[in-house]
């Protein structure tokens, strides 16, 4: 059998993180990557940012973002459900993360075009997050790390309450002497999630790798490993419903409901289209579609708002009349045409300005709609598709404040865990954009720094 | 691949459409920024960008979509086919620029060709007297040879670049466009990856400045070479100071350190290409890309050998080598990878 200090099982950001801390302080390390090369880094691949606190300009980030407001703005997504020790904990520790980045190569360029209200709080990859893979792959060769891709870890044995060596799928077994687990979460495995959620996540996009299937999470929960979280919380967006099942990743995003009519099957509306900016209400529309008749919606918007929002990756349908849209949509013309006249009736004069709350609201209209409400009125119509687009799922591994995976009867001596695995701890509910790279940065480089001290 | 131009302009526009969904590669090159500008893609924009695309490949390698992704993005490819496409199509004669693009073979007869044609001139022209070089072909015989040779193809190349100017509608050209296009061609800009890492080529997904020097020994190597013997012509000409020159001469100043320049250059631009995945790049035109690079390593190789040999009995082969070498690549200018720096200093300067 194959024997490492440290064995670390996944392959995407917080797994590398931990072999390069671990590397680096001398220990003996395997990558178990289950993807095949060219789709290694599980989601971070997908990402595009840090969420980083700082004071003073830092590298790419402007001004400062400290403590207390990068707290405030996860309470505020959270609604409290979070653990303010590790909370603060991966806050803090993430304005010594982005030097350390850079230092192993990742290279960060200034906030992308249409992202701007995002350059204090969050640095962005330049090539976004595979290019970071890339980046810490290489430096995890050249640091002496051992790769393996294609290798599928089915079993962590846990017997006598401490690691020993993990199985593969091919039944190949790895001994080490200690393990981090930064697998991810289970969201690509359809069964579990329906078990979750209901027979409606069936029609769930996965935006994200197919490879997170939770195998590892389900092993070592089976195995009395402490949870944290619910499994139905998690990160779920709304996105185009012509979206592959499987790795569409950004560009199947929808930026356009702040600036259209939101209806469901039977074409009602449902929530407050203009609540907030994007940005800050993106993450909640996965959750309000999922929560529809067939998890699915419908944005409606007219001429007038094109140009206004980010261009979709798919063409929108496109109609002369609202009748026709409705019908090109598979919706209820008459239906759709009552939303839109009630919408229409209640809209008020005032100044419309896209990007800031322009308090351009709805009157005596339920729900309302309490930004950019402007009459849909200027042919042509367009009509774009939404479904839940779910990222990761949180439930995950209660670990400690060094990383510790937490057993039925105490911490597991020599077993940490970093990333979406253990997320769920931070992230009760609700998400911020770039946290997830926070917390499996900060909790990998700690999970590899105690795993090689412990193997050393 | 001239006959599928609008499939590869649809192909391009697919891709641009995706990555304009994305825009995580904004900070890499110039083609990102503009394409993002755009109100909407068209074909004369795609023929700009693809000009403007230096193939450093760094969105290849950065890029969640590329294959076996079903989205299939390769933008380092489709850009590469329709820069090619471009070449070809503003070319003329078209028939040549198809042969001499794709196939290495073609551009190592004519050089066969330009050898066989010097060494013939040279023995049924031998001159009665004359020093240096003009013993073996006086030089009214060298300029009657070489004017043609090098000033036709360059008014063809001119007839192209007028005609691709106004598909792209490239605009006015102003001091500030200039100074741009200057610095980018300086700094080599659109193979620095945007942070001077580098670009993605002989180590895949590894960022390397090797290409990018590579490249800058090449085309100041190049250059210099051509101002040597501008500098020269005009001291024949304008100062009756006649070849041969002395080491301490201005050609020579700037024709020996030039000539070993590109023989470096050249020579790591082969030796990259062999190492580099040819699936992102234009892979039908390789073998013309390389025997482009190995013609121009000849002629400074050549050059080089036959300053080495003055005074020994091998100056008058070597001299119908060297001058056989440059004659084909003077006349196969209009034809090959030679074109890409027109029409990428072209891209550069528009402002569209």
């Amino acid at each position: 059998m194959l024997q490492y200090d440290v064995v670390v099982v996944g392959g995407g950001n917080a797994a590398l993180c931990a072999a390069i801390e671990a590397a680096e302080a001398g220990a003996r390390v395997v990558i178990l990557e289950s993807a095949p090369e060219h789709m290694r880094g599980g989601n971070s691949r997908h990402t595009r940012n840090f969420r980083c606190m700082h004071h003073g300009p830092l590298s790419v980030l402007t001004d400062t973002y400290g403590e207390d407001e990068y707290y405030d703005d996860l309470l505020r997504v959270t609604k409290g459900q979070t653990d303010p020790t590790l909370a603060r904990l991966a806050i803090r520790d993430s304005e010594a993360c982005l030097p350390w980045m850079e230092r192993h190569g990742v290279i960060f360029q200034g906030s992308l075009s249409g992202t701007l209200s995002l350059d204090r709080t969050n640095a962005f990859f330049l090539g976004g997050g595979k290019a970071l893979v890339n980046a810490y792959y290489a430096c995890a060769e050249d640091l002496g790390v051992t790769i393996r891709y294609n290798a599928e870890v089915l079993h962590v044995d846990l017997s006598d309450g401490r690691f020993h060596s993990v199985t593969l799928a091919d039944g190949e077994q790895i001994a080490g002497r200690a393990v981090v687990l930064a697998s991810g979460g289970f969201q690509a495995d359809l069964d579990w999630l329906t078990r979750a959620w209901g027979p409606g996540a069936e029609n769930f996009l996965i935006r994200g790798t197919p490879y997170n299937r939770g195998v590892v999470l389900r092993d070592v929960l089976d195995q009395g490993a402490q949870s944290v979280g619910d499994p139905t919380q998690c990160h779920c967006v709304a996105i185009d419903g012509r979206a592959p099942k499987f790795d569409g990743g950004i560009v199947t995003r929808l930026d356009c409901v702040p600036y259209a009519l939101v209806v469901n099957r039977d074409g009602d509306r449902f929530y407050d289209e203009g609540e907030d900016v994007w940005p800050k209400r993106y993450a909640i529309w996965g959750r309000l579609v999922a929560a529809q008749p067939d998890q699915i919606a419908y944005a409606i918007t007219d001429q007038k708002a094109q140009g206004l929002f980010m261009p979709p990756v798919f063409a929108p349908v496109k109609a002369e009349t609202l009748g026709g849209l409705a019908q090109a949509l598979g919706l209820s013309g008459d239906a759709l045409e009552k939303t839109v006249a009630r919408y229409n009736a209640a809209c008020q004069d005032g100044s419309f300005t896209p990007g800031v709350l322009d308090g351009l609201a709805t009157n005596g209209l339920e729900p309302p709609k309490t930004n950019w409400a402007r009459p849909l009125d200027t042919p042509p119509y367009y009509g774009y598709m939404l479904r839940p687009g779910v990222t990761f799922t949180y439930l995950g591994l209660k670990v400690s404040e060094r990383a510790q995976v937490q057993g039925a009867h105490g911490p597991l001596p020599n077993v940490w865990a970093a990333g979406e695995v253990m997320a769920g701890s931070i992230l009760g509910q609700g998400y911020l954009a770039g946290f997830g790279m926070t917390i499996g940065t900060v909790f990998g480089r700690i999970a590899g720094q105690e795993a090689a001290s412990h193997a050393g | 691949m001239l006959d599928n131009t609008p499939n590869l302009q649809d192909e391009a526009a697919r891709q641009f459409q995706i990555c304009n969904s994305c825009r995580y590669c904004e900070g890499y090159c110039d083609v990102f920024p503009q394409l993002f500008a755009l109100p909407e893609m068209t074909a004369a924009s795609a023929t700009h960008l693809a000009n403007l695309c230096h193939n450093c490949r760094g969105c290849y390698y950065a890029c969640q979509y590329s294959p076996p992704h079903e989205f299939d993005l390769n933008l380092p490819a489709v850009l590469a086919e329709l820069r090619q496409d471009t070449w070809e199509r503003h070319a003329r004669p078209q028939a040549l620029a198809r042969v001499f693009h794709s196939h290495g073979v073609a551009v190592a007869a004519a050089l066969i060709a330009g050898f066989a044609l010097l060494f013939f001139l040279m023995a049924t022209l031998r001159p009665e007297s004359g020093e240096g070089f003009y013993a073996y072909l006086a030089h009214n015989a060298m300029v009657a040879i070489f004017a043609p040779a090098f000033l036709l193809p360059l008014a063809g190349l001119a007839y192209s670049l007028r005609s691709y100017w106004r598909e792209i509608g490239g605009g006015r050209i102003t001091w500030a466009s200039l100074r741009h296009m200057g610095s980018s061609v300086a700094r080599m800009k659109n193979l620095s990856g945007g942070a001077d890492q580098g670009c993605n080529f002989e180590q895949g997904a590894r960022y390397s400045n090797a290409r990018r020097y590579a490249h800058q020994a090449t085309l100041w190597g190049f250059l210099m070479c051509f101002a040597a013997t501008s500098v020269a012509t005009l001291m024949h000409y304008g100062l009756g100071w006649e070849a041969p020159y002395p080491f301490w001469s201005p050609p020579k100043l700037l024709g020996v350190p030039g000539g070993i320049l590109l023989c470096l250059g050249t020579g790591a631009l082969a030796w990259l290409k062999l190492r580099a995945d040819p699936e992102l790049g234009a892979a039908r035109v390789w073998g013309g890309e390389m025997a482009f690079v190995l013609l121009l390593f000849t002629v400074s190789a050549t050059g080089l050998a036959l300053y080495a040999a003055t005074g020994t009995g091998a100056v008058p082969a070597l001299l119908a080598i060297h001058l056989g070498a440059v004659f084909a690549f003077f006349v196969l200018t209009p034809y090959t990878k030679m074109v890409h720096g027109f029409y990428r200093t072209a891209a550069l300067l528009a402002r569209r």
